[in-house]
C-alpha cells in the first residue's frame, strides 16, 4: 500500500485545503457557513460544488486526453454546440416532432458531443494529426456550427425540467454535483477497474512501443476523444441550463484553458503518461474556489485573471522539479557559506 | 536530389497555399464588382499588418516545437498600456520603447520557465495570457482613444498608387510589418540562430549533442515571439487608434492557423515565415469575401476551419508518402 503522502492526489488536495482555509480565515468564518433554506443547503462551499461540477466533468474527460499526451482544445466549442442543440430542441425550433422533450434533447445533445469527439478521434487516431492541431479545427468551426444551429440568435427557453439540470436539488444538494460525481465514478471504474487506464498511460509514455506491445492504440484514442466530447456536451448542457438558454458566442468561451489548467494543477503531466482523475477533480475545485473566492471578497472581476495567472505560476513552480532543485541548491550553498564563516 | 527530399513538405504546402490564395482572389474578382483591384489586394496588407507581424513571430516558436498562446494578450496589453500612457501625456517614442521592452521581458520570462524550469510551454504561456489580459483590465476597462500626433501620423500616412482609374493605398506601417518579415526570413535562413531553430525543432536532444546553443536559442524564440506580438500591438494601435482590454480575444489561434496553412508543422522543424504571411493573406481574403457576400461573420470561422482541415490532411498525406519513400530506399 502506497503512503498517502506519496500519491498524486496529495499535493493538490493540500493546495485546495490551504486555499479554503485561507479564505475561511480571511472571511472570518463566513466562508464555511452552510445554511439550510427550504430544505436545500446554501453557502459558499455549496456554490463551489455546484459551479465546480462543470469543470470537474470537463476535467475528467480532459485528463484522459492529456494522459495520452494529447489534448482537446475544442471542448468549449462542443459545449456551445450541445447547448445550442439541447435548447433548440426544448424550444421546438428544430425537431418539433419531439415536442420539446427534455430527456430526448439531452440525449441528442450528448450524441452530438460524441459525434464531435468522434471527428476529433478520426483526425487523431486515423489520420495521426497532432491532437492540438486536430482539435483546433473544431475549436474554430464549432462556434460557427452552433450559430448555424441556433440560427444566429441566443435561444432562450422556458422549461422547468431543463432548468433543474443546473438549478435543481436532490437531497438538499445541487443536481450538477450528483451528475459530476456519477461521471467521475464511471470514469474511475473505467480507468481503475479495467486495463483501460493502464493502456492510456502506456500510450502517453510511448505510442509506438504500446502498439508493438499489442495495445490497440487507435481504438483507445477513438474512445478517449469520444468520451471527451461527451463530457464536454454534458458540461454544455449544464451551463445552458444554468443561464436558461444557449449563447453560442459565450458558452464555454476559453473554458478549455480552465479545463487544462484544472488538470495541470491536479498534477497530470501534460506530456502524458501519468494521470489521476481524482487529482483533476480536485484541480477543478481549486480553480472554482479561486473564482468563487474572488467574487466573494468583492475583488474586481477583472482581477480574476490576474489572480488565476499568479496561482497558475505558483503551482507550476511548485510542481517544477527543476525549480525545486534550484532552490535546494541555493539553500545548500548558503548553509555551506555559513558553515565556512563559522 | 537530396535537396528535393528535404524541401518536400514546406514547399508543397507553400505552393498550394499560394495557389489557393490566387484562386480565391481570382474567384472573388470574377464574382464581385470592384473586388479584383489593386486596392483590395493592398487592403489585405493594410488590415492584417499586425497579424502578419504576430504570425511571423509565433512561427519561430512553432518551429522549435513549442507554442505561445500569450500573443493575443500581449497585443491587447500593448494597445491598452500605450493608449493609457499617451493619455497621460507621455511621448510616443518612450511609450513604444516601454511596450517593446515589456514584450521582450515577457518573452524572456516565458523562455526561462520553459527552458530552465521545464514548465510546459502551453501552461506557462496560458499563465502569461491570463496575467496580461488581467493587467489590461487593471489599466483600464473602457476603451481609451489615442490622440497622440505621432500615432495619428503613423495611422494616416500612406502611399497612394494610381494605376489607370483605380486608386490604391498602402499605409506606412505595412512597410514596418514587411520589414519584420524580411528580417525574420533572413534570420531563419541565413544565420546560425535560424539553423539552430530548425535543428531544435527536428530533434532537440541531438541539437544539444551537436554543440548548438539550445538554451539561449529556445529562450530567444520566445523573446522574438513576444517582441513581435508587442510590435504587432503597436501596429494594431496605429490601426485602431484606441486601446481596449477585450480586443483580439483568441487571436493567437488566427496566428497559429496562419502558420499551419502556410506549411509550418506544429511538431517543429518544418516551415517558414513566408508561408505564415500567405496564411494571413488567405484568411484576409476569406474575410473580404464573407464581407462582400454579406454573410454573417461566423462563416469566416467555419471557412477557415475547413481550410485548416484541408491543409492538415494534406500535410499528413505528404509526410506519410515521404516516410514511405524513405523506407523504400
Amino acid at each position: 500500500m502506497k503512503k498517502f503522502t506519496k500519491t498524486m492526489e496529495f499535493k493538490p488536495l493540500c493546495i485546495l485545503i490551504a486555499i479554503i482555509l485561507v479564505c475561511g480565515i480571511i472571511s472570518g468564518g463566513d466562508f464555511f457557513k452552510v445554511t439550510i433554506v427550504d430544505g436545500h443547503f446554501y453557502g459558499r462551499l455549496i456554490d463551489i460544488l455546484r459551479n465546480g461540477s462543470r469543470y470537474a466533468i470537463l476535467a475528467a474527460g480532459m485528463t484522459m486526453a492529456l494522459g495520452t499526451g494529447g489534448t482537446d482544445i475544442s471542448v468549449g466549442s462542443i459545449m456551445a454546440i450541445s447547448g445550442a442543440i439541447a435548447c433548440s430542441i426544448v424550444d421546438e425550433r428544430i425537431l418539433g416532432g419531439l415536442h420539446g422533450n427534455v430527456a430526448l434533447a439531452v440525449i441528442l445533445a450528448l450524441c452530438a458531443g460524441a459525434l464531435c469527439g468522434a471527428w476529433n478521434g478520426f483526425m487523431i487516431a486515423k489520420l495521426k494529426v497532432q491532437p492540438m492541431v486536430a482539435t483546433m479545427i473544431l475549436l474554430t468551426a464549432g462556434r460557427g456550427i452552433a450559430q448555424l444551429i441556433a440560427d444566429g440568435k441566443i435561444v432562450t427557453i422556458t422549461s422547468e425540467g431543463y432548468y433543474s439540470i443546473s438549478g435543481g436539488y436532490l437531497l438538499g444538494f445541487p443536481i450538477p454535483m450528483f451528475i459530476a460525481t456519477g461521471v467521475v465514478i464511471l470514469f474511475l471504474i473505467l480507468t481503475k477497474g479495467t486495463a483501460f487506464g493502464m493502456q492510456v498511460e502506456a500510450i502517453g509514455v510511448n505510442q509506438n512501443s504500446s502498439r508493438l506491445a499489442g495495445i490497440r492504440v487507435e481504438r483507445n484514442l477513438w474512445i478517449i476523444y469520444i468520451l471527451c466530447g461527451i463530457t464536454a456536451a454534458l458540461a454544455g448542457i449544464i451551463e445552458s441550463a444554468g443561464i436558461k438558454g444557449a449563447d453560442c458566442n459565450n458558452c464555454g468561451l476559453m473554458i478549455e484553458m480552465d479545463g487544462i489548467l484544472a488538470v495541470a494543477i491536479g498534477g497530470t503531466s501534460l506530456a502524458g503518461g501519468r494521470f489521476s482523475i481524482i487529482s483533476s477533480v480536485i484541480g477543478a475545485l481549486i480553480v472554482q474556489t479561486i473564482s468563487t473566492t474572488i467574487y466573494a471578497f468583492g475583488v474586481a472581476p477583472e482581477l480574476t485573471r490576474v489572480a488565476k495567472a499568479i496561482i497558475v505560476i505558483i503551482v507550476c513552480l511548485i510542481q517544477s522539479q527543476a525549480f525545486m532543485n534550484k532552490i535546494k541548491a541555493v539553500g545548500i550553498r548558503r548553509s555551506g557559506k555559513e558553515a565556512q564563516a563559522a | 536530389m537530396k535537396k528535393q527530399v528535404r524541401l518536400k513538405i514546406e514547399n508543397i504546402s507553400l505552393v498550394i497555399a499560394c495557389v489557393l490564395f490566387v484562386l480565391m482572389f481570382g474567384a472573388g474578382a470574377i464574382h464581385y464588382d470592384h473586388f479584383g483591384s489593386l486596392s483590395t489586394f493592398l487592403n489585405l496588407f493594410n488590415d492584417n499588418a499586425y497579424l502578419i507581424v504576430v504570425a511571423t513571430g509565433i512561427t519561430f516558436v512553432l518551429l522549435t516545437g513549442g507554442i505561445d498562446i500569450s500573443v493575443s494578450s500581449v497585443v491587447a496589453f500593448t494597445c491598452v498600456l500605450s493608449a493609457y500612457l499617451l493619455q497621460l501625456g507621455w511621448s510616443a517614442a518612450v511609450v513604444i520603447c516601454i511596450v517593446l521592452v515589456i514584450g521582450l521581458l515577457n518573452g524572456f520570462l516565458i523562455g526561462y520557465c520553459v527552458q530552465e524550469l521545464k514548465i510546459q510551454p502551453f501552461i506557462i504561456t496560458l499563465a502569461s495570457q491570463f496575467l496580461l489580459r488581467g493587467m489590461c483590465a487593471v489599466v483600464s476597462t473602457v476603451s481609451i482613444p489615442i490622440e497622440n500626433n505621432f500615432y495619428k501620423a503613423a495611422a494616416l500616412n500612406k502611399i497612394a498608387f494610381k494605376i489607370g482609374r483605380t486608386n490604391a493605398k498602402l499605409y506606412l506601417y505595412v512597410f514596418l510589418a514587411l520589414a519584420v518579415v524580411c528580417v525574420a526570413f533572413y534570420v531563419l535562413n541565413f544565420t546560425r540562430f535560424g539553423r539552430t531553430v530548425y535543428a531544435i525543432g527536428s530533434n532537440e536532444l541531438s541539437a544539444g549533442y551537436m554543440g548548438l546553443n539550445v538554451k539561449w536559442v529556445k529562450i530567444g524564440v520566445y523573446m522574438i515571439s513576444s517582441f513581435c506580438a508587442a510590435l504587432g500591438g503597436v501596429i494594431f494601435s496605429f490601426y485602431t487608434l484606441a486601446g481596449y482590454s477585450l480586443q483580439n480575444m483568441g487571436m493567437e489561434l488566427d496566428a497559429i492557423s496562419s502558420a499551419v496553412i502556410g506549411g509550418t508543422l506544429l511538431t517543429g522543424g518544418v516551415g517558414n515565415v513566408l508561408g505564415s504571411v500567405v496564411g494571413v493573406l488567405i484568411q484576409g481574403v476569406i474575410q473580404t469575401i464573407v464581407t462582400y457576400q454579406n454573410l454573417n461573420a461566423w462563416w469566416t470561422r467555419v471557412t477557415i476551419a475547413a481550410l485548416l482541415c484541408l491543409f492538415i490532411v494534406l500535410q499528413r498525406i505528404i509526410s506519410i508518402r515521404a516516410d514511405k519513400r524513405k523506407g523504400g530506399h
